[in-house]
C-alpha cells in the first residue's frame, strides 16, 4: 500500500495535514469543516494551508455547535460530498451524538443503502497535556458501542496519515481520534524528561504522496513471547517504554482500528503468549478494554496462564493537577506487568 | 441584599403554560384573529429579513373562508391543476384512513395520520421541483404522494412485507424514497433540520440550482438540531426552506411548551436574519404561494425562509396516542380556519371548476385507488403473518460490508435457531 514517492520527517499533524490534503487533491466531493479550520489553519494547525489551496467553499470555518457540524455533514453526505469534520476536542463531541448515533451510523441500515454517511470525524484526544476535566478524554468506548460506526486511533505520523486517508476513502462514517499528547512527537509518560520529537523515531518518516494503511488491521510494534499488551493512540509509546526498561519479552499490538477489531491479531499473539494486558488512558468501567477483555477470555481461555490485567485511566473525571497520577503511566504499567508474570 | 430587605420582597412564581381547552370544556375561539387576506404585502423575493418583520407576526392567506381568493399572494394556478391539487390531498387522506383501519385490525403496529395538515405538504410539494432535496419529519406522507410515490410501496414499508425495501428495518412510516428525493425519515426529532441545510449548503458549494426544504413540528423547534439548522442557514446563507408545521399539539403538549405564548414560530427566523414568513397552513394556496416565494429566493441566492404553517392537529398524535385525555373534543370542529380539502373544494366551486358530484366521485376513486394498492401490498404479507425477510439481512447494512463480528452473531443466530428447531 506505500507509494514510490520520496519520504519526508513528518510529525502527527503534519502528516494528518498531508492525508487531507493528498485527499482534497484527488477527489473534489472531498470538504473539511469545523470550529477555526478555514483561515487560521485549525488550533493545532492540522488544516493550515488547505483552505488557501482548495479554496473556501472546501474548507471552511463554522459556527459552535457541533450538533450542526456533524448534522450538516450529514446532509452534505446525501448531497454526494464526502465530509471531514473536525470537532476542536473529543471532550466537545457530545452535543453531535445524537447526530452521529441516532443518524449517521444507522442511516445506511434505515435506508437499506439508499443513503449513507461516508464522513470522517476528526477529533484530537486523550490526556498528558494538563487538559484537565474537558481537555483530556478518552470517549472511544461511546463510540465503539454504536454498531454502524467505525472507531480509528493512529499512534504515529506514517500510520496517521495512511489510516485518514483509508477513513476519507471509507463509506461508513468513521470516528478518528487523533491522540494530541503525541501530535508533536511520542510520549513514553515519562513527564519530567523533555520531549523528543518525531524525528528520532522511524515512522516519522511519512512517504509525501498517497498511500493508505487498511482499517480493521492492527501493526505489532514488538515481537515477544512472554505476555501480549493490547493498546492504542499515546499508550502504545508508554508501553514501549515500560517494556524495553523491564526486560519482559513482551509483545506489544497497536490496535490502531478498534471497530472492526484486528481479532486474529490478537487471538494469535495470546495464544502464542498465554498471557494479556490491555492499556488505555480512558476510564476503565465498561472502557473499550472491558470488551477487548472479554474477546480474550472468550476466544483464548485454555491458553490463558494468569487473569487478563487492565491498565486504564481511574473511574474518575480527569483531572488537573492529578494528572500524573491519573494517567496509566509507566509506574503501573510496570506493576500490572510484574503481576501477570508472577501469576 | 440582607435578609430584612429579602422577607419584604414578593416571592418569585413560576409560569407552566396551560392550554385554553381541557376535556369537556366548550371551546371557543371568537377571539381567534383571522387577518385579511389583503393584509399581508408580497415582497420581492430578494427583501432583506428585516424589511418582512410583519410577515413572521402576521399571517398570509389567499382564501378567505367563503373559498373566494385574492390578495398579494394569490398565485396563478390553472384550475386543473388546483384540482390535481385537491385531488392529492383527498388521496392523503384515504391513504390515512386506511392504514389507520388496517392498524387498528393488527395489520400493522403503528401509522400517524396528518388529517388536517395535508395542504402543508401537498401545496408545498407542487411548488418545488421534483428534485428538490426533501427531509421530512414523519408528517409529510404528503410529499410522496404529491410527487406520485406508489402507495403500494408505502404500504409494503408500512407492514414490514417481502416489498418492504428497507427490509423490516423501520418502524411503520419511516419512509425512505431516494428516487423522489424523500430523505429517510429519523425516529430522532429536528435531525433532519441541519441536515438539510448541509444538503443544501453542498449543492450551492457545488454551483447546482437544487435546493432543500426540511419540516417539523412546532414541538421539535425546541431542539437543539433547530437552533443549529437555523444558524447554519442563515450564516451560509443556505437555499433551503425550513417549514415549521405549527400543528398545535405535541402530542399531549400544547404549541406553549415551545415557546407559542410568547411570539410566533416565524418569528424565530427575524432572530437568525432569515426571511420569515407566517402562513395559513389550512389555506393551499397559501401553503403554495408562501413555498413559490421562498424557493424562488432560495434559487436566486437569497438565501433560506423559515415558513410557519399555522394548523391544527385533527386527530391523535398517532395510533397509540388518545387525545381526548388532554384536549377538548370540539377544538377539530370549531378550528377557526377550518379544513384545507374543504376550503379548497369550496374555491373550486367558487371558480367555477368543481362541483359536490364531482367531489363525491372524486371521493370514490381515491378510496378505491387506496383499497387496490392495499389489496397489492397485502400480497406480499402483513405484520404479523410471519417474518419476510431472511433473519440474516438483520446483520446487512449496518457497514457497506460484513466485519467479522457482524458475520460471526449472524451465524450464531443460524445456529441457535436451528439447534432449538426453529
Amino acid at each position: 500500500m506505500t507509494d514510490d514517492t520520496p519520504t519526508k520527517t513528518m510529525n502527527m499533524i503534519q502528516a494528518i495535514n498531508s492525508a487531507l490534503d493528498i485527499c482534497m487533491e484527488r477527489d473534489k466531493d472531498i470538504v473539511v469543516l469545523g470550529e477555526d479550520v478555514g483561515y487560521f489553519g485549525g488550533v493545532f494547525k492540522a488544516t493550515e494551508h488547505l483552505q488557501k489551496k482548495h479554496g473556501k467553499t472546501r474548507v471552511f470555518d463554522t459556527p459552535i455547535t457541533e450538533c450542526g457540524i456533524i448534522g450538516v455533514a450529514v446532509g452534505m453526505c446525501t448531497y454526494g460530498l464526502r465530509p471531514v469534520p473536525e470537532i476542536q476536542f473529543a471532550d466537545y463531541i457530545y452535543p453531535a451524538l445524537d447526530q452521529l448515533v441516532s443518524e449517521a451510523a444507522r442511516l445506511r441500515y434505515r435506508s437499506a443503502g439508499e443513503y449513507t454517511a461516508p464522513m470522517t470525524v476528526r477529533s484530537p484526544f486523550g490526556g498528558g497535556i494538563f487538559g484537565g476535566q474537558t481537555h483530556s478524554q478518552s470517549p472511544e468506548a461511546i463510540f465503539t458501542h454504536v454498531a454502524g460506526l467505525k472507531t480509528v486511533i493512529p499512534s504515529n505520523p506514517y500510520d496517521a496519515k495512511g489510516l485518514l486517508i483509508a477513513a476519507i476513502e471509507d463509506n461508513d462514517p468513521v470516528i478518528f481520534f487523533e491522540p494530541k499528547r503525541i501530535y508533536n512527537g511520542p510520549f513514553d509518560g515519562h513527564y519530567g524528561k523533555p520531549v523528543t520529537p518525531w524525528a528520532k523515531h522511524p515512522s516519522s518518516a511519512v512517504p509525501e504522496g498517497y498511500y493508505r494503511i487498511p482499517l480493521g488491521k492492527a501493526a505489532t510494534v514488538r515481537e515477544g513471547n512472554d505476555v501480549t499488551i493490547l493498546c492504542y493512540g499515546t499508550m502504545v509509546h508508554v508501553t514501549a517504554g515500560v517494556v524495553a526498561e523491564s526486560g519482559i519479552d513482551a509483545e506489544i499490538i497497536d490496535l490502531r482500528t478498534l471497530v472492526p477489531l484486528d481479532i486474529e491479531a490478537i487471538e494469535a499473539s495470546v495464544k502464542k503468549t498465554g498471557r494479556c494486558v490491555i492499556v488505555h488512558e480512558a476510564t476503565r468501567t465498561s472502557g473499550f478494554g472491558a470488551e477487548l477483555s472479554a474477546l480474550v477470555q472468550e476466544r483464548c481461555f485454555h491458553s490463558l496462564e494468569a487473569p487478563i490485567e487492565r491498565v486504564t485511566g481511574w473511574d474518575t473525571p480527569y483531572p488537573h493537577s492529578l494528572e500524573w497520577a491519573y494517567f496509566p503511566g509507566p509506574v503501573r504499567l510496570g506493576q500490572a506487568l510484574k503481576r501477570v508474570m508472577e501469576s | 441584599m440582607d435578609e430584612d430587605a429579602r422577607r419584604n420582597m414578593r416571592p418569585l412564581s413560576l409560569h407552566v403554560p396551560e392550554p385554553r381547552f381541557r376535556p369537556g370544556d366548550a371551546v371557543d375561539f371568537a377571539d381567534f384573529d383571522i387577518p385579511d387576506v389583503a393584509a399581508a404585502p408580497r415582497p420581492d423575493i430578494g427583501a432583506m429579513p428585516e424589511e418582512m418583520r410583519s410577515l413572521a407576526y402576521g399571517l398570509v392567506r389567499v382564501l378567505d373562508l367563503d373559498g373566494a381568493s385574492g390578495g398579494a399572494w394569490a398565485p396563478r394556478l390553472s384550475p386543473e391543476r388546483l384540482v390535481a391539487m385537491l385531488r392529492h390531498m383527498a388521496l392523503v387522506r384515504a391513504f390515512d384512513d386506511r392504514m389507520y383501519r388496517v392498524q387498528r385490525q393488527g395489520k400493522t403496529s403503528f401509522y400517524m395520520k396528518c388529517t388536517g395538515e395535508e395542504a402543508t405538504s401537498i401545496a408545498a410539494a407542487y411548488a418545488l421541483d421534483r428534485d428538490d432535496m426533501c427531509f421530512p419529519s414523519y408528517r409529510q406522507q404528503g410529499l410522496l404522494i404529491a410527487r406520485d410515490w406508489s402507495l403500494v410501496d408505502m404500504m409494503c414499508q408500512i407492514y414490514s412485507n417481502r416489498g418492504d425495501r428497507l427490509k423490516g428495518r423501520q418502524m411503520p412510516i419511516m419512509y425512505s424514497a431516494k428516487e423522489a428525493s424523500f430523505f429517510s425519515i429519523s425516529g430522532n426529532l429536528a435531525t433532519q433540520m441541519p441536515q438539510a441545510v448541509g444538503f443544501a449548503m453542498a449543492s450551492a458549494s457545488r454551483g447546482d440550482t437544487r435546493i432543500a426544504a426540511c419540516w417539523c413540528g412546532e414541538g421539535s423547534t425546541a431542539e437543539g438540531d433547530f437552533h443549529s439548522a437555523c444558524t447554519f442557514a442563515s450564516v451560509y446563507r443556505a437555499p433551503v426552506i425550513i417549514n415549521v408545521i405549527n400543528n398545535q399539539w405535541a402530542i399531549s403538549s400544547f404549541s406553549g411548551f415551545a415557546g407559542a405564548e410568547s411570539t410566533t414560530f416565524a418569528a424565530r427566523a427575524v432572530g437568525y436574519g432569515i426571511a420569515g414568513l407566517r402562513v395559513d397552513g389550512n389555506d393551499a394556496l397559501a401553503v403554495y404561494a408562501a413555498t413559490e416565494w421562498a424557493a424562488e429566493r432560495a434559487r436566486n441566492n437569497f438565501g433560506p425562509t423559515l415558513i410557519e404553517h399555522f394548523t391544527y392537529r385533527a386527530e391523535g398524535h398517532s395510533t397509540s396516542d388518545d387525545p381526548t385525555k388532554y384536549r377538548s373534543a370540539e377544538e377539530r370542529s370549531a378550528w377557526p380556519l377550518g379544513d384545507p380539502i374543504a376550503r379548497l373544494k369550496q374555491h373550486l366551486i367558487a371558480i367555477g371548476a368543481w362541483d359536490e358530484e364531482r367531489h363525491a366521485a372524486m371521493d370514490r376513486e381515491v378510496a378505491e385507488e387506496v383499497k387496490a394498492a392495499g389489496k397489492e401490498a397485502e400480497k406480499q404479507g402483513v405484520l404479523g403473518d410471519g417474518l419476510h425477510q431472511p433473519f440474516t439481512t438483520m446483520f446487512e447494512d449496518v457497514f457497506e460490508e460484513l466485519p467479522w463480528h457482524l458475520e460471526e452473531q449472524s451465524r450464531q443466530m443460524v445456529e441457535e435457531r436451528k439447534a432449538a428447531g426453529i
